[in-house]
């Protein structure tokens, strides 16, 4: 019998230090039964891939509203890949244009939401892929 | 305002028409909630009448526009003598950039700059740190050195314009360079006006740009009050800001009552450094956002300027110039939807609305496409447009505080003045703001705050139109700013072209007498100055302060 | 699992692989089938770290304090394992772990490893997660293991107490000093340290501690000692981890850490043990429909021969299984 619970990993990539949107995610998806680790403000990818390797998550949860998204995204996808973790889902929101989209699709991010997404459906999005 | 009898005589009445019109109607059709709620959650009541003002003593309570406790208005005539000041916040890629869309805005009526500055300046970082790569340019213009700053003023008259400046961490650099280029230019620093924004504690709560821990940070802030009393009379040394702490999800009187706790603490160094208090409180100034619930927030901004007034004459015993509020108002960015962005022209304009109505003495309103990025030229025109159609077109601004002795406002007033009251009473309880914060008590409040609009929303008990309600299928492609990602490389050899061309014995010499006199009492201002003319850079200058300060490690608060 | 695939797993361990560590700490604290076994397997290369606890009241700056200690232990060239765990809430069984925010520089160390975990709740479940991650992170061969808890007195939360050395963390201003004092915390620590020792108070708090040690009846172990540090301003981290090491070295030569030892293997057992009970007990219990209930309102049996009814059935399973 297996007690998986869903780990999920909210980082702030970059020197963005708006973080509202973040902690009420995160608290929502405390409340919706995930283990939730939050790492903080201004996280290097670096540091963003090692936590979510040491911690074993399932998801990663970007969140970033300075614009400097296509920057770190790939460099963040890379190094995941060189980890051997491709397996973790990639999840991004904050102040992401609808262009940018494609391609942060294409890198491997599965999923962009967008100012006024409700939590519930980031939530959603997450069970329906990750199950339990 | 009303005798005993003719209250009693209300309320009489009062009671037969909830009795009888009331009931009946209520019987045929019932309300549409059971109670209703400002967006702070405050109790809104059917209808409001004399009694609910019962107590205000116009006198003591309000008073007249300019005069203590100056409920009514900063200044006497207000609008009716000057309108506020026009100020959009503005400032992405290179200095040259931005140059070019101050002069647009200045051509199109604007009346004042307010310079948005990127997170590596913000943060006291180099365009060629590897930190900075990515947010070169992003969120605002790209500073290394007194040469951008040159560059982005080129051709600005700076004894005509303010010129305010969102920044914080770095602010005594930033000052500096805007002192040495108005030398430069001819003008010394009294001629010189604007703000900087200089408000620490709001970003280890909200907006997270710090750099030093609280000590040596409330300490380059009292330098530069010390410097400017003596410097520069028409520069307002901080914007005490709530406006973050709103964003980040704080309610109207929590936005109150952590600004002016913030505020108490920055008088509070700025006494215990040896300041008398009206040497400098007369410029000290206050930021704060314009929500959508038009009463509550002109409520709250007639609540800030009494409850301010109070407290300075209360705990200060300060002169009635000193008790004055003054402040900046922005529109709310958070209730920009990224859904039908057009919608978010016509929320703009109530929240401006609010802004004048409650006495704001500047103004920024958002464009309506900044849920998606940067905003474009028409977006900001349109921006700006409609606080011209504000000032000019709606009436509003020809009388000063046109919503005064209205039941409903007074009472929200007194309301948000008394919650506020209490919320710095609990600050003051746990040591003041710094260690309010320090223990995450503020933080805490907010997130609460913020959690439980979340979910009011995805419950959709509060409505958010074209989000929760009144979709419609949109595809329409934005035509978006763009900041050009080749910013970047351009800076970096700006910064070796300057590096270059120095002097850099100077440099070092500078940076090593600003070290060495951060491990002093000694103010910083007058180091900083010659480390700037010496064309050190805002990390080297930064990078000197970090060596004797440290960096701030925040208590991440959950 | 193949028997082959846990034993790559055990030498991905032993290579210090971060993938295989952290994949490794999920099994055992998912209670996947898999995990007893490498845990049995894990076993012959446990035993060589130094296993310190750090506990404390909410607010006492534990995380920050667990930060430094593990950057000093880096300028001593120790390698370093951190489990951090942060209460489940009860209403969701979801968690906000938070700890790694004050360690984020320490994040791109190889040296470090740090995982955080949630209480969850499960009878003797998170006493055996937390014993199994410290076994993969002895297997490691991590110098140092850090196991930093919430909550004092609480028996299940309190896994610091069983570590090789045992620092207590108190700080001024909370009020709860002298209640945590009287609830006997003072009794489990080896090192008790004043944290924010730069606040007003810190100085009361210290004598207070001195003089409930004074007062305390005689025991076998050598009496905790006092430190003070400010872990924020980075201040006596260097001399409390000086202490550590001592308490190690004398625990080694006193028999004191045979002594710990024992008591955790004990611990762990019993958690083990007590999960497992809880594992086949739980499910009959909490199924409404198999009249368990009605049958006790009914009077026809009691609560203590449901109990016995459900041992004999567990230990008749057990046999089976």
């Amino acid at each position: 019998m297996s007690e998986g619970r869903i780990r999920v990993l909210i980082a702030k990539p970059g020197l963005d230090g708006h973080d509202r949107g973040a902690k009420v995610l995160a608290r929502a998806m405390r409340d919706a039964g995930f283990e939730v680790i939050y790492t903080g403000l201004r996280q290097t990818p670096d540091q963003i891939v090692s936590a979510a390797v040491q911690e074993d998550v399932d998801v990663i949860g970007l969140s970033i509203l300075s614009g400097a998204h296509n920057h770190l995204f790939p460099r963040i996808m890379q190094l995941l890949e060189e980890a051997g973790a491709e397996h973790i889902l990639v999840i991004a929101g904050g102040v992401i244009p609808e262009e940018d989209i494609p391609a942060l699709e294409k890198l491997g991010v599965s999923r962009v939401f967008t100012p006024g997404t409700p939590t519930s459906e980031a939530i959603g999005f997450i069970r329906e892929r990750v199950g339990a | 305002m009303f005798d005993e009898k003719k209250l009693r005589e209300i309320e009489e009445q009062k009671r037969k028409w909830e009795e009888g019109p009331v009931a009946k109607t209520i019987g045929r059709f019932p309300e549409m909630k059971e109670e209703f709620t400002t967006l702070s959650g405050y109790p809104v009541e059917r209808t409001y009448t004399p009694e609910h003002i019962a107590d205000i003593d116009y006198e003591k309570d309000l008073g007249f526009p300019g005069e203590f406790p100056f409920t009514r208005g900063a200044q006497p005539t207000m609008y009716r003598g000057r309108l506020w000041t026009m100020r959009q916040y503005a400032g992405f890629g290179s200095a040259e950039e931005s140059n070019a869309r101050y002069k647009y805005l200045l051509e199109q009526g604007q009346t004042g700059l307010s310079v948005a500055f990127d997170l590596p300046t913000q943060i006291g970082y180099d365009s060629d740190e590897p930190i900075s790569a990515g947010e070169v340019g992003k969120v605002g213009v790209a500073i290394d050195s007194v040469r951008d700053v040159q560059t982005l003023f080129d051709g600005i008259p700076l004894d005509k314009v303010s010129t305010s400046m969102t920044i914080n961490a770095p602010a005594s650099i930033l000052l500096a360079m805007y002192v040495a280029i108005g030398e430069q230019g001819g003008h010394g620093p009294d001629a010189l006006s604007g703000t900087i924004q200089n408000d620490i504690l709001k970003e280890y709560v909200a907006r997270g740009t710090y750099i030093f821990p609280p000590e040596p940070s409330m300490r380059l802030i009292t330098d530069i009050f010390a410097y400017c009393s003596q410097h520069m009379p028409n520069f307002n040394t901080i914007s005490i800001s709530g406006y973050h702490m709103r964003e980040a999800g704080c309610t109207a009187a929590q936005e109150v009552g952590f600004t002016l706790a913030n505020a108490i603490a920055y008088v509070d160094a700025a006494v215990e450094a040896g300041l008398e208090v009206d040497s400098f409180a007369p410029r000290l100034s206050f930021f704060f956002a314009a929500q959508s619930d038009l009463l509550e927030e002109v409520a709250k901004f007639r609540a800030a300027r009494r409850l301010w007034a109070r407290i300075m004459r209360e705990r200060y015993g300060a002169s009635d110039k000193s008790a004055r509020l003054r402040f900046h108002t922005q529109t709310a960015g958070c209730t920009l939807t990224a859904q039908q962005p057009d919608n978010n022209i016509v929320r703009v304009t109530l929240q401006a609305l609010a802004a004048v109505l409650g006495g704001t003495q500047s103004l920024h309103t958002n464009s309506r496409d900044e849920a998606l990025a940067l905003p474009t030229e028409d977006s900001v025109r349109i921006a700006l447009r409609t606080q011209q159609i504000l000032a000019h077109e709606s009436g509003v601004a020809d009388t000063v505080d046109p919503l005064a002795g209205s039941f409903y406002v007074e009472r929200l007033t007194d309301d948000v003045e008394e919650a506020a009251r209490e919320y710095i009473r609990e600050i003051d309880d746990r040591g003041g703001a710094p260690a309010a914060i320090e223990e995450g008590y503020i933080q805490r409040q907010i997130q609460e705050s913020a959690y439980d609009h979340q979910k009011a929303v995805e419950s959709e008990e509060r409505v958010v139109v074209g989000v929760n309600r009144f979709r419609t299928e949109e595809k329409k492609a934005w035509d978006l700013l763009r900041v050009d990602p080749a910013i970047e490389e351009r800076q970096r050899e700006k910064l070796e072209n300057l590096k270059a061309s120095r002097d850099a014995a100077r440099v070092e010499t500078a940076l090593e007498e600003l070290a060495g006199a951060a491990s002093t009492d000694a103010n910083l201002m007058h180091p900083i100055l010659e480390a700037v003319r010496s064309e050190a850079t805002l990390g080297e200058i930064s990078g000197a302060m970090r060596s004797v300060f440290g960096e701030y490690r925040a208590p991440i608060v959950l | 699992m193949e028997r082959c695939e846990i034993d790559a797993m055990i030498s991905g361990i032993r290579d210090n692989r971060p993938g295989t560590l952290a994949r490794a700490i999920s099994m055992i604290e998912d209670e996947e089938p898999d995990s007893a076994h490498l845990l049995e397997g894990l076993h012959p290369f446990t035993g060589g770290s130094h296993v310190v606890g750090i506990t404390g009241p909410p607010g006492s700056g534990k995380s920050t304090l667990t930060d430094r200690i593990t950057k000093h232990l880096r300028k001593r060239s120790k390698s370093v394992g951190v489990v951090a765990v942060d209460p489940t809430s009860p209403f969701s069984g979801g968690a906000l772990l938070g700890d790694r925010t004050r360690m984020g520089d320490l994040a791109t160390d190889p040296e470090v490893f740090i995982r955080s975990m949630g209480t969850r709740g499960s009878l003797g479940g998170l006493s055996r997660a937390v014993y199994g991650a410290i076994k993969v992170l002895e297997a490691a061969a991590k110098d140092v293991i850090l196991v930093e808890t919430v909550g004092v007195g609480q028996s299940e939360v309190d896994i610091a107490r069983v570590a090789d050395t045992v620092v207590v963390v108190f700080v001024p201003g909370l009020g709860d000093d002298v209640q945590a004092i009287k609830a006997g915390i003072t009794e489990i620590g080896d090192l008790l340290v004043v944290n924010k020792a730069d606040l007003p108070g810190a100085s009361r708090v210290e004598s207070v501690l001195e003089s409930t040690l004074n007062l305390a009846p005689p025991r076998e172990e050598p009496a905790p000692k006092i430190a003070s540090a400010s872990a924020e301003r980075d201040e006596g981290v260097e001399e409390l981890l000086d202490l550590i090491e001592e308490h190690r070295n004398l625990a080694r030569e006193s028999g004191l850490l045979e002594l710990r030892r024992r008591m955790r293997a004990r611990a762990e057992i019993t958690a083990i043990l007590a999960r497992r009970v809880s594992r086949h007990t739980e499910g009959y219990l909490s199924d409404g429909d198999n009249g368990w209930y009605r049958r006790l309102t009914r009077g026809e049996v009691s609560p203590g021969e449901l109990a016995e009814e459900l041992w004999s059935k567990l230990l008749g399973q057990e046999s089976e299984g």
